[in-house]
């Protein structure tokens, strides 16, 4: 099933995929999907995110494919829902989107073995993970003000029970730019797949229901200019649909 | 097999009574960076860093005082990064320097525990973000501290003489540190922001207690232990 967290008439409600491009309201009411304000599916904990975790886009960035998963974190200001705007600022003359599958822990998990690692899965959603690359710095890279912005990690729309993908480790991923593709992969093609990632975080930490891990992203990289529509879609999981929008008009509208 | 949650409990899995993020500043004691000499700009870093270099605390290294915390077995001995958390009061978003302290709520000594470590080009994941390092103290409300940039902060670890170090004079003080990080990154109630460890901490292994101190802000007694 397809579940959703969104806003309607002033009141937050966890919502399923209904037929007509409808939801279905946990109180029971069917509502338009285009009447409602869409917030991330779930709040997330602990936020894992890869680096460089497609062989591709590893060669892209010039970098060799890493020996051991490289991970950084995000903090909860980042995260918008489908169809909200994510700020460019004015000094920032590349920023890139970054369509992927996010894995969401549905069970404490600690030293799993890969063979395992899907019990420990609740489902999945799809991810956004923009990056503005003049702020790159070489210290704890890539550092929070590339990666943890306000509005800067779209997710959603659905979270998709687990059940419900039979092989996540083989689902394309695209992205469109105003309507033109610019960023096609494929989910085989990570280094390190939703059960080494499990299995290597929880080696190390406890993982919690909640946590999510953001597994990267493929070729495919382009910037992005105000007033451009970016569209990140996983087979199955969710096709999520972002705007960015330039720091005045950010400013000005607040959010 | 485990019991998976269902998706109403996963959409709001954030812990009561703990905070949402708490993220710190690294190389934020004047020492520390200069100690680093002139391989700021050598490679892998290039140049010293300009914006804050942050790091996150996750939600399963926050721990209590009074908590024994578990080295694991990797883990032979960690500093005790004694240090000042803000806790911010109300949603901070590009606040001025000058009204920085009217979203803070109070503040708590925090022990940042972490497995020391020399490079500081890739997030430090393995040495900041395990299991219980992250213990944090009670809250003394904000007008109970006058100055949160003059207090002193003592560590001792097994009862031996107190070491000690201070908020004065940090690259970026309290209310500096609060405009700098919430330009990009809002901060919400109950969230930390720790003012960073100092420079050269006290080093502690299993079978050790520590007690931080700090005038006005209590202290944070834990015991660590192996695994």
């Amino acid at each position: 099933m397809k579940h959703a967290r969104v806003r309607y008439q002033d009141q937050t409600f966890l919502a399923t995929e209904a037929e007509g491009h409808q939801l279905r309201l946990a109180d029971g009411r069917l509502v338009a999907q285009d009447d409602v304000t869409w917030l991330p599916p779930i709040e997330p904990r602990t936020v894992f995110t890869l680096a460089i975790n497609y062989a591709d886009h590893a060669k892209e960035l010039a970098f060799k494919a890493p020996e051991e998963p490289l991970g950084f974190l995000k903090a909860a200001n980042t995260f918008i829902g489908h169809k909200q705007h994510t700020m460019r600022p004015d000094d920032v003359t590349y920023m890139h989107y970054e369509c992927e599958l996010v894995a969401v822990i549905g069970a404490t998990a600690r030293n799993v073995r890969a063979a395992d690692a899907y019990d420990y899965v609740a489902g999945y959603t799809v991810a956004n993970d923009y990056a503005l690359r003049d702020y790159l710095e070489n210290w704890y890279r890539p550092n929070l003000r590339v990666k943890s912005r306000d509005t800067c990690t779209p997710l959603g729309p659905w979270f998709v029970d687990r059940d419900d993908i039979a092989d996540p480790m083989n689902l394309k991923l695209r992205t469109t730019v105003n309507g033109k593709v610019t960023q096609e992969g494929n989910t085989r093609d990570m280094v390190f797949g939703i059960p080494a990632l499990i299995e290597y975080f929880s080696s190390f930490m406890t993982l919690q229901p909640g946590d999510i891990i953001l597994t990267g992203t493929p070729d495919g990289i382009v910037d992005t200019r105000p007033g451009d529509e970016i569209v990140t879609e996983v087979e199955g999981v969710g096709r999520l649909v972002n705007t960015i929008i330039s720091e005045a008009d950010y400013l000005a509208r607040g959010r | 097999m485990p019991q998976i949650q269902d998706f109403a409990s996963l959409a709001q899995a954030r812990a009561a009574g703990w905070p949402r993020t708490v993220v710190g500043l690294l190389l934020n004691d004047p020492a520390a960076l200069p100690a680093l000499g002139d391989q700021v700009n050598q490679p892998p870093y290039k140049a010293p860093p300009k914006a804050p270099v942050l790091y996150i605390k996750p939600a399963n290294t926050y721990a209590r005082g009074g908590e024994a915390i578990v080295l694991p077995a990797d883990v032979s001995e960690v500093q005790i990064g004694a240090c000042l958390g803000i806790e911010i009061g109300r949603t901070a978003t590009r606040v001025k320097v000058d009204e920085a302290l009217e979203y803070v709520a109070g503040y708590r000594l925090v022990a940042d525990l972490t497995v020391p470590h020399a490079m500081f080009y890739r997030p430090a994941i393995k040495q900041k973000c395990r299991d219980g390092f992250c213990p944090i103290g009670e809250l003394a409300a904000r007008e109970r501290i006058a100055d949160p940039d003059a207090l002193t902060i003592s560590v001792s670890v097994d009862g031996a003489a107190a070491w000690q170090t201070t908020t004065a004079g940090r690259v970026r003080p309290v209310r500096q540190a609060l405009a700098d990080v919430t330009e990009f990154m809002s901060l919400h109630p109950g969230d930390l922001l720790l003012l960073g460890i100092p420079a050269n901490p006290p080093l502690a292994r299993a079978g050790q207690s520590y007690r931080i101190q700090a005038d006005g802000l209590g202290e944070l007694v834990n015991t660590l232990v192996a695994a």
